[in-house]
């Protein structure tokens, strides 16, 4: 990429002495200046959009698409390679591994997404809000976070699924309760760091109230930073909410959850590699996929660096 | 034009703010600062960096509050104006910054910036987009700019649109708070170009508080000057007579420095 990058463009004096950095530093800006990518911003946008839309419908209606009952034990096939009839194996219990990645879909998938949603929006909330007023309010809702940010995340998640049951539940409500406090600092930051810009000055002469210069005005601008960190969020509330219920604390079994399916097949990984195999690529996939639609969304989100 | 029979459009009574930092020796920013404005004026306020310049306008649109004095905008006290009262007062009186690019959301056009005043004022969307294209116009810019990005444009242009967007309203008075200082020379000149014509085409009804370190535009463009110094205004009159004539070693250290 980088090398027909710089046969594409005219020779610089330093770039014939072969320095390495030099050609280091003609791609990266090559790569983003003059928007020579693989696809402009709006086709990654629609690409992993899909992508991500394709499996939140795969989730939506797992029921539907896994061609067996996923709870459905045969223990005469138990541990079973993959094969034409079960094209990813079986588990200990003889269960389908597909039909069980399926419907596992569903509670990983969907929880996860309406758990960052949740703490994204939360989060931000408290963060624009503690940003612009600053004083007490600020200095009371900072120190609360400062406490949930002290504890070790899941143990506190712990905790507090005790308090609550277990369940899947009171497993998003828990790590929702230990995952605001990261959003709300980077918004308050980001808030604090436009507050005094001369574009939210702007607005207020134009006679914009103080709630529509927020959402109008700061909250387009602060929000890249704050939709990349909840889309990478994904994949560690993904394993969060796995380890939950490894502990007991999440989804319970029989129900085909990718964490608790992996943390199940830890005894099968030399005898039966594929038990663990298939939840693991289906989260390592799903967390790829939200990732980079994180990173295009913060792109297309900036007009600065869309392709014209 | 200061007798004219009308009082003043805007009119500051011993203006003052002071930054308290803890630990630390309080700052007067503005110490004790009165003037006026009167209609159809240009008063041009002159002072280094750290005079208090910026502090006092951004006292007088509202920006920051002052802890003592008081601002009468035609009369009727806004010091303590907020929400929609305060709101009511902008339909009266704008500014213009000093970082052009910075004065636009860099998420919107400059035209939905433009307009976004008039909207506020209960214009139809497309009437306000319609009407940017004519303000851009009249600063000098196509119309096709309402389309364009902050970051597309030069700076000169971009503080033509900030121009625009304050005009939209119909003001009555345009605060310049170091408006030219960010542009090359030749741009300043075409600023101040555009908001001559301006003040020629609206005459009486539209003044200027010209926010400016450099003494040569003042002379250049204003009717009036005050010279600020430690947050006190330390003089005041005609650019021409305040040139020939210091009084105050400032004014005096000022003058030498460009000669």
């Amino acid at each position: 990429m980088r090398q027909t990058f710089l046969k594409n463009r005219e020779k610089r004096p330093l770039q014939k002495q072969g320095h390495k950095s030099v050609t280091m530093y003609s791609g990266m800006y090559g790569g983003r200046r003059h928007g020579r990518r693989a696809g402009s911003v709006k086709t990654r946008l629609i690409v992993f959009g899909l992508l991500a839309a394709f499996l939140l419908l795969g989730s939506v209606f797992s029921a539907q698409l896994a061609p067996y009952d996923p709870d459905l034990q045969n223990l005469e096939i138990a541990r079973a390679a993959p094969s034409a009839a079960h094209l990813l194996g079986t588990d200990r219990f003889g269960r389908d591994m597909l039909s069980r990645v399926i419907a596992g879909s569903r509670a990983s998938i969907f929880s996860t997404l309406l758990l960052v949603a949740v703490i994204t929006v939360i989060g931000t909330l408290i963060g624009v809000f503690c940003g612009w007023n600053g004083k007490r309010a600020d200095a009371v809702l900072m120190r609360i976070s400062d406490i949930f940010l002290a504890f070790p995340g899941l143990v506190f998640a712990m905790a507090v699924a005790g308090v609550l049951g277990g369940g899947l539940h009171n497993a998003i409500v828990a790590l929702a309760a230990i995952s605001w406090p990261k959003y709300a600092r980077i918004a308050r930051s980001q808030t604090l760091a436009q507050r005094e810009s001369a574009y939210l000055k702007a607005a207020k002469l134009a006679g914009s109230s103080t709630t529509k210069i927020i959402f109008k005005h700061l909250l387009p601008n602060i929000i890249g930073p704050i939709l990349v960190t909840s889309m990478l969020d994904i994949g560690t509330m993904m394993m969060e909410l796995a380890g939950l219920s490894f502990l007991g604390l999440g989804a319970k079994p029989p129900t085909a959850e990718w964490g608790s399916m992996m943390s199940d097949a830890r005894s099968l990984m030399t005898t039966a590699p594929w038990v663990a195999f298939s939840p693991g690529a289906a989260i390592f996939l799903s967390v790829m996929v939200f990732n980079l639609l994180g990173d295009t969304i913060r792109d297309y989100a900036d007009p600065r660096s869309r392709d014209f | 034009m200061q007798d004219n029979n009308k009082g003043p459009v805007l009119e500051v009574r011993d203006l003052t703010k002071i930054y308290k930092r803890r630990g630390q020796d309080t700052v007067t920013a503005v110490d004790g600062v009165s003037f006026s404005l009167h209609p159809g004026e240009c008063l041009g306020i002159i002072g280094e960096s750290g005079s208090g310049k910026t502090t006092l306008v951004n006292m007088i649109a509202r920006l920051t509050d002052p802890d003592r004095g008081q601002i009468l905008l035609k009369g009727r006290e806004i010091t303590r104006l907020r929400g929609r009262d305060l709101r009511s007062v902008y339909a009266e009186m704008q500014m213009v910054f000093q970082q052009p690019a910075d004065s636009f959301d860099p998420r919107r056009t400059l035209g939905d910036g433009i307009g976004e005043s008039l909207r506020n004022n209960g214009w139809s969307a497309a009437a306000a987009r319609e009407e940017s294209g004519k303000l851009l116009e009249q600063c000098g810019l196509p119309a096709g700019f309402a389309e364009r990005w902050p970051h597309e444009v030069s700076g000169g242009q971009c503080q033509r649109a900030a121009i625009a967007r304050a005009l939209a309203i119909r003001p009555s008075i345009l605060l310049c708070d170091e408006a030219t200082s960010a542009l090359d020379v030749t741009i300043q000149q075409e600023i101040l170009d555009l908001l001559g014509t301006l003040r020629r085409q609206m005459g009486a009804g539209f003044s200027i508080l010209f926010i400016c370190h450099d003494i040569a535009l003042v002379q250049q463009f204003c009717d009036r000057v005050l010279v600020m110094y430690q947050g006190k205004i330390v003089e005041e009159g005609i650019p021409d007579a305040v040139i020939r004539k210091p009084s105050h070693p400032y004014t005096r250290r000022l003058i030498d420095s460009i000669l």
